[in-house]
């Protein structure tokens, strides 16, 4: 019972350290949405001129500023109806929207030149150049480092902890310190955190190997 | 179609713009500066509709940035160009010009298409989706309609078998005449060049040639060509334009500047480019 490891413990946590790990797997997966989508659009407004110079200037604001920070100050101004879970999942997405923007723009910068060319030549209209014929071509490019943001994103949940969301980590302290078998609640945590990223690095090195060749 | 002398209809009035009826381009003083470097020179020419126009000249001398002007891809810095008798470069505002807008542009830029040294197809898309697209998302054609003028134009230029193949399983060539029938598709009524075969390799020049030299035979469409092909120049064109730093140092009927140019620059640019293999 006292001796470094109990597995008995383990096994009587694991169903809290799982719905833990659910609650990180859904902010995680919501966050990329948002990070995807908004990402997207912040690469396309700042090749606008005006606006185009206000998007920037914020996203350096959020990329130079630590995650953790933003989580507590949107936490401290947003109205207590909101969930901290809703709070936790916006800034996330948000946050990483700043970084996705950068990879999108790698990729519309990567669009040769002459398909922008060619799109005005046909007179295509500015929607069908940017839906048809940019995009497509951008993102099919850019597809590997997104992918790489998704599990930056999944490590970096454990951070909305700060917020008072109950994932996994937040989990594992609870069970830990009502028995003060941390060494068990943490391994766990690591454990199932290797458990979901292996994979999906897996997984992403596949996909880049698919769109590495064209 | 006789060449005709430029000089007195080229200066078109700013706002009247009925500058030359039987003129379909007319580029009246027309400056061009990237930066510091002029490249074209207050320079004044007009095409004929149906005229097909070969531009040749040492490279930098402007040629493809006429071109470029004429496809919106560029804008001026000075002077005007004029298109059907009506502004291009520019737009009526009140009762004068002012530079045109990307949408005044966007209305204009319709009848004109373009064929580029790179080919420049996309290659997200079939050869069938590449030559449909325009049709269908500018001048509105259903898709079984556009669907059937791209057979059409790939049966026109020899590559009816192609029509559900990638871009990036053509060679050079087929690229190259894919990208003709999708300019076609358009139906424009002006057709700009651009070194079409300098990006060939020299085997594939022919097939593209000959296309060229059919469309040039069974329709009127106005062409603009910049070309280092000097046989296919003479086959083709009813006036040749030479140009030097920027502005046009002989013109005159292919067989004329061919067989007998008369400025030395004329004389020693094509004695280069025969040189060249050309």
């Amino acid at each position: 019972m006292n001796g470094f490891w109990d597995f008995e413990f383990t096994g009587r946590v694991m169903p809290d350290l799982l719905s833990g790990l659910l609650v990180t797997i859904q902010a995680t997966v919501l966050g990329y949405v948002i990070a995807l989508a908004l990402g997207l659009l912040i690469a396309v407004v700042r090749r606008a001129p005006f606006l185009g110079a206000i998007v920037h200037f914020l996203m350096e604001f959020i990329r130079t500023t630590p995650l953790v920070i933003q989580l507590v100050f949107v936490f401290a101004l947003a109205p207590s109806t909101v969930s901290v879970f809703t709070i936790g999942v916006v800034v996330l997405g948000v946050h990483y929207a700043a970084y996705t923007a950068e990879v999108y723009r790698s990729g519309i910068e990567g669009v040769a030149k002459g398909q922008w060319e060619a799109s005005k030549a046909l007179s295509l209209p500015v929607s069908r150049t940017w839906g048809a014929i940019v995009l497509p071509q951008a993102i099919r490019k850019v597809i590997p480092a997104l992918g790489n943001y998704l599990i930056a994103m999944f490590k970096d949940t454990p951070l909305l902890f700060a917020i008072g969301v109950v994932e996994l980590l937040a989990m594992a302290q609870q069970v830990g310190s009502a028995s003060f078998r941390y060494v068990e609640a943490f391994t766990m945590v690591g454990f199932l955190f290797l458990l979901v990223s292996i994979p999906s690095a897996i997984a992403i090195r596949r996909l880049e190997k698919r769109y590495a060749a064209v | 179609m006789p060449p005709s002398d430029t000089p007195e209809n080229t200066t078109a009035p700013g706002v009247e713009g009925g500058s030359a009826e039987d003129k379909l381009i007319v580029f009246d003083q027309v400056v061009k500066r990237f930066g510091d470097l002029t490249v074209l020179d207050h320079l004044d020419f007009s095409v004929a509709p149906g005229e097909r126009v070969t531009l040749i000249g040492p490279s930098g001398s402007g040629k493809t940035t006429i071109l470029r002007l004429l496809m919106t891809l560029e804008k001026i810095t000075e002077g005007h160009i004029w298109i059907d008798g009506e502004p291009f470069s520019h737009m009526p505002r009140g009762s004068g010009l002012v530079p045109a807008s990307e949408s005044y542009l966007r209305q204009k830029r319709k009848r004109i298409g373009m064929v580029f040294q790179q080919f420049n197809l996309f290659p997200n898309m079939t050869v069938r989706k590449n030559i449909m697209e325009a049709p269908v998302h500018v001048l509105g054609l259903s898709r079984d309609e556009a669907s059937e003028r791209a057979q059409e134009l790939l049966d026109l230029v020899g590559l009816g078998d192609k029509i559900d193949a990638h871009p990036t399983q053509l060679s050079g060539g087929q690229q190259q005449r894919v990208a003709i029938a999708r300019a076609l598709a358009m139906r424009p009524e002006i057709l700009l060049l651009d070194e079409v075969t300098s990006a060939l390799d020299p085997e594939l020049v022919a097939g593209v040639l000959d296309v060229l030299r059919e469309v040039a035979e069974t329709t009127d469409i106005t062409m603009l060509c910049v070309t280092h092909e000097m046989g296919f120049a003479r086959d083709v064109s009813h006036r040749v334009l030479m140009f030097d730093k920027g502005q046009i140092a002989e013109e005159g009927h292919p067989d004329q500047i061919f067989g007998d140019p008369r400025e030395e620059r004329t004389k020693s640019f094509l004695k280069s480019v025969l040189e060249n293999g050309h």
